[in-house]
């Protein structure tokens, strides 16, 4: 047993009153959960505590809530675990950040901290005391009470907005679909999602642009586009492309793999939804796949990255793209002139190579034959190792029976297990 | 790990040779006076920043492992400047070393160039950013002695870029837990005062700037304006894409969430060549386009 202060953002909107902090101090196990934390305080110190939960076991979705910041589930995230990283991040702060001086609210939100004056160091936290664990309600959702969030707006309707059912070819069979089981494994991955929300609440680009569909929507909508018995993958794919806040409105920041209690991955979905519109000749325009293409042709030719010709030829591709820009292209080019300006001025840009597009050298010697005759190469054969279906080699690397590229596990139980 | 002298084969990426030269110019002078020799790469390419990845796995990852193959050529582990190499070129190695099969497939391709990437069972190669490398194998207390000019009084945001704090699992957080509070210890180590903001790892957006510049500018305008109410004089980061949306479009980032902005971002060589004596001219600052003004003022108070 072991005492924690978690520290709960409480919102209640029949009050009037704007969200406020309100510290509980519990006691339980280390390797308890942070729901059991918030169920102790509820029970004995304050019934009035709002959170939903319900299987405490990882499996309903219900707990979604952010412990010290991080999205995640109350019962999925160890109390002592939490205190460790309250701990760390304090740490990490020492002695020159303010927030030694952050006046502690007493439960029930008491007044000391709020007089002025010299006398204001009792109210604070002594270096090297106890570190709250921070409890908040989900991000990027309205707040309902305290740490019950309103997951229609944000979760659900996305969720619908991608077409979550399958759309089957011509009449459906009379007994159930037969498919080879190796054509499912693809999508094991986005269908062991559980709806909880995490990824949504701790998605950066949702934070800026509240439209974007977002990584639970766009994960179940690889599920289908991966799913053999579909008939409108394309349709599917040109969809979320073509949406401004769709496939390529994804800031690639792993937030979403980290929030995921199930191993979901969402934006490696994402990832695989523009890969799967690339291969589906699918342009769009976001310049989404003119930049993966400009990107990647740049490498070839030049094994590093030209960025003046990355830029003309995401905005306008090829030769057609500048006889005939889009209107888009011709506002974005211009609307980067500023920038240009201003790069050139401070010398930061004052080159050839980066004013010019194409003028960027090449890899010295013989190494840009050698980066050409992997592309020859990889595009030929273009697999994906999942690392989620395949699961790393470790404790099977003594069997005698591994062979080369042979698939040892298609059981997604080995990312599970870890 | 203190050797004595620290060699390493050293991948300094594309964009601190292209729109953020100051990165490579400072790194240079920040290596000659910790004592560390860099051996450049100057053959091995792009990391492909995920969006080769997004194309076609197999291409990325024969390209990282073309480039791991060349560093442990040198018979040296490996360091980078950028965030994004660290984490385009993690994923890959993540895949390499997960399976032998899939590594013998890649070293194929390999095999006709004279090369080949060995997965290192005891770690004893790795790949590590600038700032894994101070803190883990320079040391601290090693770059405390070295200090010529404390940062006292700067007010240093920190600003780590994603792909070095996420996903924990492959970046070495089982490792090295404190990997996401390292920034705070050099600032610290270094003199300097840390600011505490929300943005410290969070997203630049600069991976959607040419497909929603508005939610990209929208990501560095506030993270920039949330760093200034909190006092900072300057951001610092190991990340040159954080730099070109956190600095080069700062002005149009300013525009995007209407406020005055002008705060300067340091790229990570620049903060610790500072402490370590050099000037802001031979560090490049006069590159960049958020005026470092106020940061040369506020270091010039104390005596070099």
């Amino acid at each position: 047993m072991a005492d924690y202060t978690i520290k709960v953002r409480r919102y209640q909107p029949e009050s009037g009153d704007p969200a406020y902090w309100e510290e509980f101090n519990v006691e339980l196990d280390p390797s308890l959960s942070v729901l059991d934390g918030l169920l102790q305080a509820k029970d004995r110190e304050d019934g009035s505590l709002a959170v939903r939960c319900s299987c405490r076991a990882a499996i309903c979705g219900s707990c979604g809530m952010k412990v010290n910041g991080q999205s995640t589930l109350g019962c999925k995230t160890q109390i002592g675990e939490a205190q460790e990283q309250a701990d760390k991040m304090a740490s990490a702060l020492g002695t020159t950040a303010d927030v030694a001086s952050t006046p502690i609210r007493g439960v029930g939100g008491g007044t000391e901290g709020t007089e002025s004056g010299p006398d204001i160091e009792t109210a604070t936290i002594p270096a090297g005391g106890p570190v709250p664990i921070v409890i908040e309600p989900m991000g990027n959702m309205p707040v309902i009470k305290d740490l019950v969030t309103d997951m229609e707006s944000t979760h659900w309707t996305k969720i619908r907005r991608v077409t979550p059912w399958l759309l089957p070819h011509g009449e459906a069979p009379e007994r159930e679909y037969i498919v080879e089981p190796e054509s499912m494994i693809d999508i094991t991955q986005s269908m062991a999602c559980i709806q909880c929300g995490a990824c949504v609440s701790s998605c950066l680009s949702m934070e800026a642009d509240p439209l974007f569909i977002g990584p639970a929507a766009l994960a179940k909508a690889y599920r289908f586009v991966g799913d053999p018995r579909d008939a409108e993958t394309s349709e599917r794919l040109t969809d979320l492309a073509h949406d401004p806040h769709g496939i390529y409105d994804c800031t690639h920041c792993f937030s979403c793999v980290d929030a995921c209690p199930k191993g979901v991955a969402p934006m490696d979905q994402i990832m695989r939804l523009r890969r799967k519109a690339g291969e589906n000749g699918i342009e769009d325009p976001n310049s989404g796949h003119s930049h993966e293409m400009a990107f990647v042709n740049i490498i070839e030719k030049k094994g590093t990255l030209d960025e003046s010709l990355l830029l003309q030829e995401s905005f306008a591709p090829g030769v057609l793209g500048k006889l005939m820009p889009t209107k888009r292209a011709i506002k974005e080019m211009i609307g980067s002139l500023p920038t240009a300006v201003r790069g050139i001025k401070t010398g930061k840009m004052r080159s050839l190579p980066k004013l010019i597009p194409g003028v960027h050298h090449k890899l010295p010697g013989g190494a840009q034959d050698d980066v050409k005759a992997i592309y020859k190469h990889a595009e030929e054969h273009n697999e994906e190792f999942n690392l989620y279906i395949k699961g790393e080699e470790g404790e099977l690397a003594d069997e005698p029976d591994i062979e080369k590229g042979a698939e040892r596990s298609t059981s997604p139980a080995n990312a599970e297990a870890k | 790990m203190m050797a004595d002298q620290i060699k390493v084969a050293y991948w300094p990426g594309c964009v601190s040779r292209g729109f953020t030269p100051e990165l490579h110019g400072s790194m240079a002078i920040v290596a000659q006076k910790l004592g560390i020799e860099l051996v450049e790469l100057d053959r091995a390419n792009c990391s492909g920043a995920g969006v080769i990845a997004e194309h076609n796995q197999e291409l990325a990852d024969t390209l990282n492992a073309r480039t791991f193959a060349l560093a442990q050529q040198t018979g040296l582990s490996m360091m980078n400047i950028c965030s994004t190499c660290q984490g385009a070129q993690s994923e890959c190695q993540q895949r390499l070393d997960a399976d032998s099969g899939y590594r013998a497939h890649i070293n194929e391709v390999l095999s006709g160039q004279g090369l080949s990437y060995e997965r290192s069972e005891d770690g004893s190669w790795n790949n590590k950013n600038f700032l894994w490398l101070l803190v883990e194998d320079y040391g601290l207390d090693r770059l405390a002695a070295q200090v010529k000019r404390p940062l006292s009084g700067l007010r240093v945001g920190p600003f780590y870029g994603c792909y070095i704090v996420r996903p924990k699992e492959r970046l070495g957080y089982n490792q090295y837990p404190d990997r996401d509070i390292y920034l705070e210890k050099v600032i610290e180590t270094l003199g300097g005062q840390i600011v505490e903001y929300d943005g410290a790892r969070k997203c630049c957006g600069f991976p959607v700037i040419t497909m929603n510049r508005e939610t990209s500018l929208t990501q560095a305008g506030t993270h920039v304006g949330d760093a200034i109410d909190a006092g900072a004089d300057c951001l610092v980061t190991p990340c040159p894409l954080c730099h070109l949306n956190l600095d080069m479009q700062q002005p149009e980032a300013a525009k995007v969430v209407n406020r005055d902005l002008g705060l300067a971002v340091l790229h990570l060589p620049q903060l610790v060549g500072l402490a370590l004596g050099a000037t802001p001219k031979e560090l490049g600052m006069g590159k960049h386009i958020a005026s470092t003004k106020w940061v040369e003022e506020r270091l010039t108070a104390v005596p070099a």
